[in-house]
């Protein structure tokens, strides 16, 4: 595997700062070469080349235009070294690349500095490319924009690395062979590409925040390296305003981390949670994002869901949430974008704002379409609310039912400590949505 | 670069035979495919387009062990056959996949794009 920089675990500065860079050096090289694997070969000769340099030498003043500069280099003497013919790089690219380099070697750094923000989008864009499966589509991004290495996500999502390192291989040798370009799309693609882009930043960031293959409820890893993937789009995108709904409501959910679990591991409910281990800083920069996002008026489901956790955010306690905006919200979000999920969470809010039957009344036709019978969170929300309603031996019925279909054991098992096994002394207290980011 | 749209159909051979028949029949000068493939020439990207008979005429050539054995039947009895193609030379995927999602729909039917190589050995006797 190339240079894979970066520890998973507890990221220092300087590894974030390494990656940054070397993913900089893979879209630019990429962008120019159009093929990941020639310019992730690159990057590894000039960061092999850096180790032994910059050691005798000392840093030069711009690391990255030497890095870059020197990975060009590379690519074009593989090219030369390989012949013209036995080159997975079209023929036509590389001679504008050998001539570039020959004639004008200078012009060259410059150059590449100045469409850097173009290249990490084009990168962003080619490696969430609706043609790819979108588990290839986190695994490129992963790799190739957040600088992972193979081993690191391999981990992360519980497969062999053999298996996702053929998977990077044969996605590689698609993009390049099906002609998927590392381009800003054309604006009248724009909106759609940018809809899968910001699913996989997403996709990621729930696997992180409440995996379902690990037993772990939180895997903070994956969500520090969403959140910085969702920072450095809205970097490059400031002016979308769903982007930068995607990041609010990320640092908006990240700042409850802390909160979310006992010391054993247990899941604690939003209801018990204690709010002064929520981040503040966090909260802070999520709503001020938010803002932000709601200022451009192009609303969307991100910006709705990031406007849901800023209300709980701001709240002093379970009780004093603003439970009727929130269920205002839940209903304009089921109406941009209609699934029986949405109409859960609305149940719950509704329940809080005008009592439970009214909540039950919002849960009945879900129930009774039979669409979510093996979703825990349905049963879970159903069993709150009946509890809530006086109910105690039909929610019993409704938490049995969510402790048989949730697949994460720690909320599983917190279920049954607290409301199946013993019978239940403090009713009214739903675990936070089973566990999956609402 | 060259890309293939491939059409596949669930139609079977008395389903196609009809459809073919109804197609002769309306002698449409303006319907959607003629539409579809008048805009992709005035675009200039189109180099070829061809419609096949249903797969169940087709003759198949095996080799096996040396010889070459002729069968009555397709390469491989599916449910879904390719009964058409479009040729097009376009800039990229996103193109190619832009002429796909214009082209006129049928129920159960499926659009494969294939980008074509270039710049093979056996490509350079098509230009002598």
């Amino acid at each position: 595997m190339a240079a894979g920089p970066g520890g998973l675990a507890g990221t220092t500065r300087l590894e974030r700062a390494f990656r940054e860079e070397w993913g900089a050096v893979v879209a630019t090289l990429a962008r120019r070469l159009g093929d990941l694997q020639a310019a992730e070969d690159a990057a590894a000769e000039a960061f092999a080349a850096a180790s032994v340099t910059w050691a005798r030498d000392g840093v030069p003043p711009n690391p990255g235009g030497w890095l870059t500069v020197t990975a060009w280099r590379k690519a074009v003497d593989a090219h030369r070294a390989a012949g013209p013919r036995s080159t997975s790089v079209d023929p036509q690219v590389l001679g504008s690349v050998t001539a570039d380099a020959r004639t004008a070697p200078d012009i060259a750094e410059t150059d590449m500095t100045e469409t850097l923000g173009d290249d990490r989008l084009g990168l962003i864009f080619a490696c969430c490319h609706p043609a790819l499966a979108e588990d290839v589509r986190v695994a490129l991004t992963l790799r190739f924009v957040a600088g992972l290495t193979t081993r690191e996500i391999a981990a992360a999502f519980v497969v062999p690395e053999a298996t996702l390192a053929q998977r990077l291989v044969r996605a590689k040798r698609k993009i390049r062979e099906s002609g998927i370009r590392f381009t800003v799309p054309a604006p009248e693609r724009l909106a759609e590409r940018l809809q899968s882009v910001r699913a996989v930043v997403y996709l990621v960031f729930n696997e992180g925040f409440a995996s379902s293959s690990g037993s772990s409820l939180i895997r903070g890893d994956m969500c520090d390296e969403a959140i910085w993937l969702g920072r450095l789009l809205h970097r490059l995108m400031p002016g979308d305003a769903e982007t930068a709904g995607l990041l609010a409501l990320m640092l908006l959910h990240e700042s409850r981390r802390a909160a979310r679990l006992a010391a054993d591991g247990r899941p604690i409910p939003l209801a018990e949670q204690d709010r002064s281990a929520w981040n503040s800083a966090l909260i802070a920069e999520g709503t001020a994002v938010l803002d932000e996002a709601l200022v451009l008026r192009s609303p969307g489901t991100y910006q709705l869901q990031a406007a849901i956790a800023a209300l709980h955010a701001a709240a002093g306690s379970f009780e004093a949430t603003d439970w009727p905006q929130i269920a205002l919200l839940y209903r304009a979000l089921a109406r941009v974008d209609p699934s029986p999920v949405v109409e859960v969470n609305r149940a719950v809010a509704v329940g809080m704002a005008d009592g439970p039957l009214a909540g039950l009344a919002v849960l009945a036709p879900v129930l009774a379409s039979g669409a979510l019978a093996e979703y825990g969170p349905l049963h879970a929300a159903h069993g709150f609310l009946l509890e809530k309603a006086g109910d105690s031996e039909r929610a019993r019925g409704a938490w049995m039912r969510a402790t048989e279909t949730l697949d994460n054991a720690a909320v599983r098992d917190e279920l049954l400590r607290r409301y199946v096994e013993p019978r239940t002394e403090n009713p009214g207290r739903g675990v936070e949505n089973g566990g999956s980011a609402p | 670069m060259k890309y293939a749209l491939l059409i596949y159909s669930q139609l079977n051979a008395d389903e196609y035979g009809a459809v073919l028949d109804a197609t002769r029949q309306a002698d449409d000068d303006d319907g959607p495919w003629v539409q579809y493939t008048r805009a992709a020439r005035d675009a200039g990207v189109l180099v070829a387009a061809e419609q096949l008979t249903h797969d169940d005429t087709a003759t198949s050539l095996r080799h096996q062990g040396g010889d070459r054995m002729i069968t009555d039947g397709p390469f491989m009895e599916t449910k879904e056959h390719l009964l058409g193609f479009y040729l097009f030379d376009v800039d990229d995927l996103d193109t190619a996949l832009d002429w796909a999602k214009r082209m006129p729909t049928h129920p159960g039917q499926t659009i494969e794009v294939r980008a074509a190589l270039a710049g093979l050995p056996w490509q350079r006797a098509l230009a002598d």
